[in-house]
């Protein structure tokens, strides 16, 4: 009975993000038609060159950034809210993003005090991503070691958000102490966004998110376990302690790499494991795992193609597109359900 | 049916041991648990029950002594193979989740499943026979959350019987009923001890009930723990040294414990 259902949105779900994929791609300041896009993209030739050049070089590399983060945020905010078995968990939320933007503060701000060859790796894609990833999970590891002490969950989002407003002062002192170039380097990176994206980035970022989805989905069994409890999870026989630390560094790799590229992005994380929650109404994260997978690539499509102004020149930061789409969800599950769930 | 020792306590200490020393709360504990009998454990507040429980569950290492499960000391035992022998039914209050009744009951399968948790057929109808042994057939498609305190504390057990262990484990499973499902709870597990021939130990404060439907009794107070069968703590005077207050005392005509006037 609820497997037909789901079966029926998990389809409707396929096809939304083919739609939304392809739009991505067609929409921007210079509009292609729809039918040179499904030429170029199934290996043919665009019937203007510079069109084949837009779409290959410029919207692809963004359509696939956006799926990855939307995929990597929403899937870290699902494994958070269970683990920290509360509904506002989320990598922003928790501090993560912040840890992240440290990592990466320290790397572009800090690189002038640097030997050269160290800058010159840190400052490379590579190093970004290592920095980020080592800053999301050193401020987790923060987060949990407190929340052994802290049993009350409140207690531990208070927390995170401690360490989120200590990493955002230090970013502050750092970027007191830095050249305009560099604090112009750091606050576009700031901003967030998903273009300009190499081919290279594009396939780290894609092994990074692989693994942490893979990761990600060896939990599955422990995060149902955990609806219940740590006490009864423990007593269904699982290893909690080696749970948490896939779940932490699982979140840490999703979290870590995408803001180290695509920068600190909000609202993702918290709000499509809820959007998820609302659309298949269960707690089995059989389901749940598969719905946020592709409800977040669906809404970080949506919020790229909204961003980039179809038709005019501009291009908001995605960062401000996710919250104004993010918060009034949010409120809307709030005010309608009255009770969160995980 | 033959009703063999499940869990056993030999000279048990239990407590916690800091840096400061040892803060022991209770000593020399010998138990015994048959298959097929439901016991109780009675004692006043702050005596020191949770703490054996925890101990006898492997939650907790023993000061000194041993805790043996199935011929094996329990904190030898991994974390699933412990999910095998043992299942519990703890106070603490469910985390706000969409589960239904029926998934819920289904994770106590987890011990048993794969990696990813697939139930096979065999555990569906093993999760059939528990629904409908505790009568919460009717509730399976129920959210957890939508069934009373007494629905929801006969579909923890159910969960626990899914779970298939010789020995199941209560904390305190009847505060927070009235007397008729109070009642009804006890008469169940009283049911499920015989019929499946499972060991099944619970917390309690309602010292009249478990006398009456309880197998043996365990009766912690501040000087020692005893085991026993109902009649005989009755007898012996076991039970008017429960409380430390002139105010209460046993009755052993009535098995009562009844109000002094003043």
């Amino acid at each position: 009975m609820n497997t037909k259902k789901n079966n029926i949105i998990f389809i409707g779900l396929l096809v939304l993000l083919a739609v939304c994929f392809v739009l991505n791609i067609s929409l921007g300041s210079v509009k292609v038609p729809l039918e040179d896009i499904f030429n170029s993209l199934s290996g043919g030739q665009a019937s203007k060159n510079s069109w084949q050049v837009i779409i290959w070089n410029y919207r692809l590399p963004k359509a696939i950034t956006a799926i990855l983060v939307g995929m990597g945020l929403s899937i870290s905010g699902l494994l958070m809210q269970t683990l920290f078995r509360n509904p506002l968990a989320g990598p922003d939320v928790l501090g993560l993003s912040s840890g992240a933007s440290l990592g990466v503060a320290f790397v572009i701000l800090g690189s002038a005090f640097m030997p050269s060859f160290l800058s010159q790796f840190f400052l490379s894609s590579y190093g970004m991503v290592l920095s980020s990833i080592i800053g999301s999970s050193l401020v987790l590891l923060a987060v949990l070691v407190v929340s052994q002490k802290l049993r009350d969950t409140m207690a531990i989002l208070i927390v995170g958000l401690m360490f989120g407003s200590f990493a955002s002062a230090i970013i502050g002192v750092l970027s007191y102490f830095s050249s305009a170039e560099e604090l112009q380097k750091f606050t576009f990176w700031a901003l967030g966004s998903l273009g300009n994206q190499s081919w290279t980035n594009i396939f780290i970022l894609a092994t990074t998110t692989f693994i942490g989805l893979v990761l990600s989905a060896i939990c599955i069994k422990p995060l149902n376990a955990l609806l219940l409890g740590e006490r009864y999870a423990t007593s269904l026989g699982i290893n909690y302690r080696k749970t948490r630390l896939l779940l932490i560094i699982a979140t840490s790799i999703l979290a870590g790499s995408i803001t180290a590229f695509a920068g600190p992005i909000a609202f993702i994380g918290l709000a499509v494991p809820h959007i998820a929650k609302m659309i298949f109404q269960t707690s089995s994260h059989y389901i749940l795992f598969w719905g946020t997978l592709l409800l977040g690539a669906i809404t970080l499509l949506i919020s790229d193609t909204v961003s980039q102004m179809p038709g005019s020149d501009f291009t908001l930061p995605i960062n401000a597109i996710t919250s104004i789409i993010g918060a009034p969800i949010v409120v809307y599950l709030l005010v309608r359900k009255r009770k969160f769930m995980i | 049916m033959e009703n063999k020792i499940i869990l056993s306590a030999k000279n048990l200490s239990t407590g916690y041991s800091s840096k400061r020393g040892k803060n022991i709360i209770g000593s020399e504990i010998n138990l015994e648990f048959k298959s097929g009998n439901l016991v109780a454990l009675i004692g006043a507040n702050g005596i020191g029950k949770s703490t054996l429980l925890r101990t006898l569950t492997g939650i907790q290492k023993p000061i000194s002594g041993e805790v043996i499960l199935n011929q094996k000391n329990i904190n030898s035992y991994s974390p699933k193979e412990l999910a095998q022998e043992l299942s519990m039914v703890l106070t603490e209050n469910l985390p706000p989740s969409n589960l239904t009744v029926f998934e819920l009951v289904a994770l106590g399968r987890q011990p048993y499943t794969n990696w990813i948790g697939k139930l096979t057929s065999e555990d569906i109808s093993i999760i059939n026979d528990a629904l409908s042994m505790t009568q919460s057939s009717d509730l399976a498609t129920k959210k957890h959350f939508e069934i009373s305190d007494g629905q929801l504390q006969k579909a923890l057990i159910t969960r626990a019987l899914a779970q298939d262990t010789p020995l199941i484990v209560l904390d305190e499973p009847t505060t927070h009923l009235d007397l008729l499902h109070k009642v009804s709870l006890l008469k169940l597990l009283k049911k499920l001890a015989s019929e499946t021939n499972k060991c099944v130990l619970f917390s309690t404060h309602d010292l009249d009930l478990a006398l009456q439907l309880s197998d043996q009794i365990i009766v912690m107070n501040s000087e020692k723990t005893v085991m026993d069968f109902p009649e005989n703590l009755i007898k012996n005077g076991t039970l008017d040294s429960l409380f430390k207050d002139e105010a209460i005392y046993f009755d052993k005509e009535k098995a009562k414990f009844i109000l002094k006037n003043d």
